[in-house]
């Protein structure tokens, strides 16, 4: 009785040892954003029956560039996927532990300005996309104040006369983070003379304009973009920001806003005449190629579909330029260990 | 009669009691309507979405099945029909039916079935390996972009620009339509596919198969021990600070939000002990540590409805302690256990914040053949495709969330029996 009982937990234990061991499919994490394209890519392989599918896990770019610097060994994930780029300070995170990568760009996603078809097409310029959206508004006297406008033409009279109510994400997301740095930021308070005067009395950067306001005219919907679809298609006065790829898939009942003269379509944002968009990424881990099955053989599966007709575009992920196709074909063969000044 | 002052006292209050009475028996009622409207909402709204996501629309074509296209290796093997030519052979009969010439025209004729067609075709032959070499006619289900069309979300109506169909493509669903090749029938891909990101394709096989194995580790584990843990405390356990200290605990685990569970498992299964992420049996392992509690409660709650006359029986005709508690207590108490027991699966089953840390929130296409497989749950699946951008995802979505509540219902219907079914009274 006493030895079986010994003999069973001996059993357990290896048989806990021997899983620890072995892994035979591949295992990502990293960007909401990416997921989507990441999935497909991981499902056209597994249609290969020498190698088993990816597992893709979520959780937001952060823990793509994060998880994949954990460590080296098979109960760390072998490829993060981001929205953003690697940061100097996480790359240091990397060297830390001793994690070599390689930067791969697979393409880029816009992130759209819409409203239902039914209500007013907005017409607005970026900077002053930013000036309706962001908290604190600077006063020629460099005094700043809780942002005012309360509808849209009082900023431009050419302007819908309708309230601002715009549906976005919180301040988790990648694509809020992308759209405040582009629109916000850099479009708006680092242009604009009275702000640039403004942030110089006060001695800040102009990242103080990323706060959005939260007084009602901006409405974080949550991190599923469905939802500001849905919220969307219901108020007609409103408009939301999300990922291209759900404008591309309800392009019946959606329609996108006019910014800077362009908008969201995908040819606009393959050629760069849409400007509110950011490049997708992964990062490999070198110590883990040819260790897990399949590394090399998933990259290469991104080269198939990242192109014009592939079935990435068709999932609303817009394509690198030729010259950018090929560099990072190139990489994904070399592998070149990514360093603190290429970023 | 004079009235006495005590009647008149009761007599003047009695009308503020009747509508006090009044008033609390109509908020009752309220609070059970508003509840019950809320309930039908949800069912009405699940149910009207999610109907449609049990049926998808097929468009049966008839190819010809050349051993040596299909088979290239000549051993029927995965790998060989993998490398046969199985996509080219369903094109060629799209392209035949639709008469497609020129490139754009090839273009849209090929994007109209499923994109994992040619899967099926494999699947097919495989199950039919006599019929290789002949015409057959084999169903495909459509993309999900000209389900949509038939479905009536994509309208011929709206400009071209601004629908996901182009005119050809309308066109030739026009045509195969005419010519009564499509179908509308039950998806055998909701019951029978893995998960997948192409919508006509996607099914709750793995996760269901997740969710089982990820149940049969909690409940192998939580219920030995939850069980003997109450009947320890319960019988055995000497009445002292340090037992109520655990007993205070066990009573502040039931109240610790799940997903402490998921970094627990983390830190002590992954982390310390090397094991790989997205398993069920790790899966199993955090839902056991989060269900121990709920069982461990109500089983002490079952034993402490064992009437003491019955151990004093018991102990009075001579048996040993462990002899009353094993063969009179537990025996008494089983239904009260099993129905907490279940209650905690079915909370179990529902979960995903604890799983979120040990990469079960994972898209994987995979089935599970063991709880060693990387796996997914139920609820995992339904978070997932709630967030994908493709129309058809929001019936699928919804008809998985029926799969799930049926689960659920069928869970606690169990319980409800076997509490019938065993319960004494005394």
């Amino acid at each position: 009785m006493r030895i079986s009982h010994v003999m069973t937990t001996l059993a357990i234990s290896f048989s806990i040892a021997g899983i620890a061991e072995a892994r035979e499919q591949l295992s990502l994490a990293g960007s909401s954003t990416v997921l989507p394209f990441a999935t497909i890519i991981a499902e056209e392989m597994g249609k290969n029956p020498s190698f088993k599918t990816p597992v893709v896990e979520s959780g937001g770019s952060s823990v793509g560039k994060k998880g994949v610097c954990d460590g080296i060994g098979t109960e760390y994930i072998d490829i993060g996927n981001a929205s953003s780029r690697m940061k100097t300070s996480e790359l240091e995170y990397c060297d830390k532990n001793g994690v070599d990568l390689t930067e791969i760009k697979v393409g880029y996603d816009g992130i759209a300005v819409a409203n239902s078809i039914d209500g007013q097409t907005l017409t607005i310029s970026k900077a002053d996309l930013g000036k309706a959206l962001t908290a604190e508004i600077p006063q020629e006297d460099g005094s700043w104040i809780p942002n005012p406008f309360k509808k849209w033409s009082e900023i431009n009279p050419s302007y819908p006369d309708i309230e601002i109510r715009v549906y976005g994400p919180p301040t988790t997301s990648g694509t809020r983070a992308s759209f405040v740095e582009m629109v916000n930021e850099k479009a708006y308070c680092k242009k604009d003379t009275v702000a640039k005067k403004a942030l110089k009395a006060i001695n800040a950067k102009a990242d103080k304009c990323i706060a959005m306001r939260t007084d009602g005219a901006y409405i974080e919907a949550g991190e599923q973009d469905n939802l500001i679809v849905q919220k969307l298609q219901e108020d007609t006065s409103a408009y939301g920001i999300f990922g291209f790829s759900y404008l591309d898939q309800n392009t019946d009942t959606l329609k996108s806003a006019v910014i800077d003269g362009g908008e969201a379509t995908f040819e606009a944002i393959a050629s760069g005449d849409y400007a509110i968009s950011r490049a997708l990424y992964f990062y490999v881990k070198h110590a883990h190629v040819g260790v897990v099955p399949g590394i090399a053989e998933y990259m290469e599966e991104w080269t198939k579909h990242w192109g014009e007709d592939g079935l990435l575009s068709d999932a609303g992920m817009v394509p690198m330029p030729d010259d950018e196709q090929a560099k990072y074909t190139k990489a994904i063969k070399e592998l070149p260990k990514l360093t603190a000044d290429m970023l | 009669m004079a009235q006495t002052r005590t009647e008149k006292i009761v007599i003047d209050g009695l009308k503020a009691r009747q509508t006090k009475e009044r008033n609390f028996k109509f908020f009752g009622i309220f609070a059970v309507a508003l509840a019950i409207a809320f309930l039908a909402i949800l069912l009405i709204s699940i149910c009207s979405k999610g109907l449609p996501g049990f049926f998808q629309y097929y468009a049966t074509f008839e190819v010809e099945l050349t051993r040596e296209r299909i088979d290239p290796r000549g051993d029927m093997s995965d790998q060989s029909l993998f490398e046969g030519e199985a996509k080219k052979i369903i094109n060629e009969a799209v392209l035949e039916f639709t008469g497609a010439k020129k490139r754009n025209e090839k273009k849209a004729a090929r994007s109209l079935l499923s994109n994992g067609s040619d899967l099926r075709l494999v699947n097919f032959v495989q199950k039919n390996t006599d019929k290789v070499n002949s015409r057959q006619k084999i169903k495909f289900a459509l993309d999900d972009d000209a389900d949509s069309f038939f479905r009536g979300y994509i309208k011929k109506q709206t400009p071209e620009k601004q629908r996901r169909l182009n005119d050809i493509e309308i066109n030739y669903l026009e045509k195969m339509n005419e010519a009564g090749i499509i179908t509308y029938e039950i998806s055998d891909y909701l019951f029978f596919g893995s998960a997948s990101r192409n919508a006509e394709m996607a099914g709750i096989k793995g996760a269901f198969i997740g969710s089982m194995l990820t149940l049969a580790v909690c409940f192998l584990i939580a219920f030995p021990l939850g069980v003997a843990t109450a009947v320890y405390l319960e019988e055995f356990a000497p009445k002292n600070k340090f037992t109520e200290l655990i007993e205070i605990n066990i009573n502040n685990l039931a109240a610790v939000p799940s997903v402490v569970f998921g970094i627990l498992g983390l830190a002590i299964f992954i982390n310390l002990f090397g094991m790989p992420r997205s398993i069920p049996l790790i899966g199993g392992l955090v839902l056991a540590l989060m269900t121990l509690p709920t069982i461990i409660i109500s089983s002490r709650a079952a034993i402490k409805a064992v009437p003491p006359s019955i151990r004093d029986g018991a102990l009075a005709i001579g048996a040993s302690k462990m002899q009353a508690t094993m063969h009179h207590v537990v025996p008494l108490a089983i239904p009260g256990m099993l129905t907490g027991t279940i209650i905690g699966m079915a909370q179990a089953l529902g979960e995903t914040a604890p799983l979120l840390m040990i990469g079960m929130v994972a898209f994987i296409v995979d089935i599970p053949g063991s709880i060693t497989d990387p796996g997914t749950v139920l609820p995992v699946q339904i978070f997932m495709w709630a967030d994908f951008a493709e129309r058809m995802f929001v019936h699928k979505t919804s008809a998985a969330i029926i799969i799930l509540l049926l689960f659920l219902m069928i869970m606690n219907g169990g319980a409800v029996w076997l509490r019938r079914k065993l319960e004494r009274r005394w």
